[in-house]
C-alpha cells in the first residue's frame, strides 16, 4: 500500500471521505515527516496538534453521517507570510521574530472553514523578498533536489516560497501556501518539480498577509498536481471586504471544471520571451509544451508582447516603492523588536530598530524604494513605471485579441546552487523574467513540471491566462500535466 | 547619475535606517549598480499613456457609516515592546 504521506490532496480527501483511512492517521503520517526533515530548514514552526485537531475534527464529522468539507482531514504548510493566530508569524525576520498574531489571516481561515489543519508555518525569503531563500534570518532552506553529479551541491528550493516549494517536493506535506509578487509562487514550483498557481489579483484576501508590494502580491496554492491546485485554490479564494482590492465574485467550481482537452483554444508562444543566452534544454522543453498544448487540440500562434524587456526594470521599481512604504510600519513602538540604545531618542530608537531588524536585501530595497520616490525622482522613476506597467498590461490586452492562453518556460534555468547568484543582486533579479510581466498585468499564471535536465533536476512550463480565466490555466496545466508524465521525486538524503 | 556615499547616507535616513560609513560606503556601487539598470525604462516612449493605478479593473466599495470593530485596546497591545496604562511607551519626546 502507498504510505499515506504520499498520497495527493485529492486522494487524502477522497480515503477519508470513503473510509480508506482516518484523518486522524493522515495527520500523523504527516507530523513525522515533517518531525524528520529538519535537514531541509523548510519548517520555522511545527504544529503538530493543529494538524490532529483539525482530522480529528473530520474523523468525528464522518463518524456522526455528516457531508465532510472540501478539505476535510488534509493537513497543509503555512507559508510564515500569513498570520495565525496564537502561532508565531515572522515573516522570516529577526523584526518579527517575537510576534504572535492575535488574529487569523482571511486566506488561513479559509482553508480551516474548508476543513484543513496546519503541519507548521514554512520558512521563506525574508518579507518574501528573494528568488532562492537565501534572504530568511532563519538560515536558508535546502532544496530536496540534488544534481546527478555526485556533487551533493545544497540547491536552491527557488524563492520567495522556498520553504513551501521544497516542503511538499519532500513530500512533508501535500500542499501548501504560497504567495507571489514577481514569480514567487511559480519560480520555486519550477525548481521543485511541483505545480502552482498565482490566481488573477484580487481573487485572494491580502487581510492578515504580512504585506510587501500591495498592487502586485497575490497568494496562491503549490501542489504536486493541478487538481490539488483547483481544489485548494478553490478553499483560499473569495471576497473578503476587509482588502479594499478583493474582487466581489463568487469562486469558480474550478476541480469541476478540470478538462485537458484544449479543442478551440488558442495558445499564444510570446516570441519576446526568447532571451539571449536561454539554456538549450529550456528552448527544448517549451518546443516539447508546444507539442504537448497542440496534441491536446490547441492552435498555436506566435504572439508579440513588445515591452517585455522592460517588466523587470519597471517591477525594480514598483515592488521597492510598495515595500518601503509597507515596510514603514516596523518602527519599534506597536509590535515587533525594538532596539533603544542608551540615551537614544524616538528618531534614534526608529533607524536602530529598523538597522537591526532588518536583513541585506530588505534594506537594500527600502532604500531603493525611497529613492525613487524621492522629491525630485518621483516623476523619472515611480510614474515612468507605472506608465511602463500600462504598456505591459495593454501588450496582453493585445495578445488576447489573438489568443486564449499564452506558454513559455517559468524561469530561465533549473535550480541554482545555494549561494551561488548571492552575490550580484541583478543576476538574482534576473531569475524572474518570465514571471514578472504577468505579474505587472495581475493575471493568472502557473507553473507544471515539464521534464528533468541533463543533471536531473527540474524544468517548468507556465501558462499565463486572461484576468478571471484560472479555468483555462488550469485546464492547460492539466493538458501538459496528462502528456509530461513527470513522475520523478528526490531521492531522500535528509 | 552616479550614487555617492553622501546619497545612501540621506536615504538611509529618510529611510529611517542606522547606517554606518563603511556601510554606506558598501551600499552605494550596488545602488549606484541597480539604479542605472533601472534607467532603461526611460528609453520607452510613454507620451500619452495614463500611468497605472489599478491592475484589474475595480472601485472601492461604500458601506455604512458604523462601527464595525473595535474594544480590543487588550489585544492590540500585546505585542508591544513596552507596553504601560494601555498605552504604547517611547522615548521621551519633548524636551
Amino acid at each position: 500500500m502507498t504510505e499515506l504521506a504520499d498520497l495527493t490532496i485529492a486522494a487524502i480527501r477522497d480515503g477519508v471521505r470513503d473510509g480508506a483511512f482516518t484523518a486522524r492517521e493522515v495527520a500523523e503520517a504527516f507530523n513525522a515527516r515533517v518531525a524528520e526533515a529538519s535537514a531541509l530548514n523548510a519548517f520555522l514552526v511545527a504544529t503538530p496538534d493543529h494538524a490532529l485537531a483539525a482530522a480529528d475534527a473530520a474523523d468525528a464529522a464522518r463518524a456522526a453521517g455528516e457531508t465532510l468539507k472540501p478539505m476535510a482531514g488534509v493537513p497543509i504548510g503555512m507559508k510564515d507570510l500569513f498570520c495565525t493566530a496564537g502561532v508565531r508569524t515572522t515573516a522570516a525576520s529577526h523584526i518579527l521574530e517575537d510576534f504572535t498574531p492575535t488574529y487569523e489571516s482571511t486566506v488561513s481561515q479559509n482553508l480551516w472553514n474548508a476543513g484543513a489543519g496546519m503541519l507548521g508555518k514554512l520558512n521563506l525569503d525574508q518579507f518574501a523578498m528573494g528568488s532562492s531563500n537565501e534572504t530568511s534570518y532563519f538560515g536558508n532552506v535546502i532544496s530536496p533536489w540534488r544534481r546527478r553529479d555526485g556533487g551533493n551541491a545544497a540547491l536552491a528550493p527557488g524563492g520567495s516560497s522556498g520553504g513551501s516549494s521544497s516542503a511538499v517536493a519532500a513530500r512533508l506535506c501535500p500542499g501548501a501556501t504560497g504567495t507571489d509578487t514577481g514569480g514567487s509562487i511559480r519560480q520555486p514550483a519550477a525548481f521543485t518539480g511541483i505545480s502552482g498557481i498565482k490566481p488573477t489579483y484580487g481573487r485572494c484576501s491580502r487581510w492578515g498577509t504580512i504585506a510587501f508590494a500591495s498592487s502586485l502580491d497575490q497568494a496562491g496554492p503549490m501542489a504536486r498536481t493541478v487538481r490539488d491546485c483547483a481544489i485548494m485554490l478553490e478553499a483560499m479564494a473569495g471576497f473578503d471586504a476587509k482588502d479594499s482590492t478583493s474582487l466581489q465574485l463568487d469562486v469558480p467550481a474550478w476541480e469541476a471544471g478540470l478538462s485537458g482537452d484544449l479543442r478551440g483554444k488558442r495558445v499564444g508562444i510570446p516570441k519576446e520571451y526568447r532571451v539571449d543566452g536561454m539554456p538549450a534544454e529550456i528552448e527544448a522543453l517549451w518546443q516539447q509544451g508546444i507539442a504537448w498544448l497542440r496534441d491536446a487540440g490547441a492552435e498555436i500562434v506566435e504572439v508579440s508582447l513588445p515591452h517585455t524587456q522592460y517588466a523587470l526594470p519597471a517591477y525594480y521599481i514598483i515592488a521597492p516603492a510598495e515595500a518601503s512604504s509597507n515596510l514603514a510600519r516596523y518602527d519599534g513602538v506597536r509590535y515587533g523588536l525594538r532596539d533603544l540604545p542608551d540615551g537614544a531618542n524616538l528618531q534614534q530608537m526608529y533607524a536602530a530598530t529598523r538597522a537591526a531588524g532588518f536583513g541585506p536585501e530588505v534594506k537594500r530595497r527600502i532604500m531603493i524604494g525611497t529613492y525613487v520616490l524621492s522629491a525630485g525622482f518621483y516623476d523619472a522613476y515611480y510614474t515612468q513605471a507605472q506608465k511602463v506597467r500600462a504598456l505591459i498590461a495593454r501588450d496582453f490586452e493585445r495578445a488576447w485579441e489573438q489568443c486564449d492562453l499564452l506558454l513559455a518556460p517559468t524561469a530561465p534555468s533549473a535550480a541554482f546552487a545555494l549561494g551561488e547568484k548571492s552575490a550580484d543582486p541583478i543576476a538574482m533579479y534576473l531569475n524572474d523574467v518570465f514571471t514578472v510581466p504577468s505579474s505587472l498585468a495581475g493575471l493568472p499564471a502557473m507553473s507544471v513540471p515539464g521534464g528533468l535536465d541533463a543533471a536531473g533536476l527540474p524544468l517548468g512550463l507556465q501558462i499565463i491566462g486572461k484576468a478571471l480565466d484560472e479555468q483555462s490555466v488550469l485546464n492547460a496545466g492539466l493538458a501538459i500535466e496528462e502528456r509530461a508524465g513527470f513522475t520523478a521525486r528526490p531521492e531522500r538524503w535528509w | 547619475m552616479a550614487v555617492d556615499t553622501n546619497t545612501v547616507k540621506k536615504i538611509a535616513s529618510l529611510a529611517r535606517l542606522a547606517i554606518t560609513d563603511d556601510e554606506a560606503a558598501r551600499i552605494a556601487p550596488e545602488l549606484d549598480n541597480i539604479l542605472h539598470w533601472i534607467e532603461q525604462l526611460g528609453e520607452v516612449d510613454t507620451a500619452g499613456v495614463e500611468p497605472m493605478t489599478a491592475v484589474i479593473p475595480n472601485h472601492l466599495r461604500l458601506r455604512d457609516d458604523v462601527v464595525t470593530d473595535g474594544g480590543i485596546r487588550d489585544q492590540l497591545m500585546t505585542n508591544a515592546p513596552q507596553a504601560e496604562h494601555g498605552f504604547f511607551a517611547v522615548p521621551k519626546v519633548i524636551e
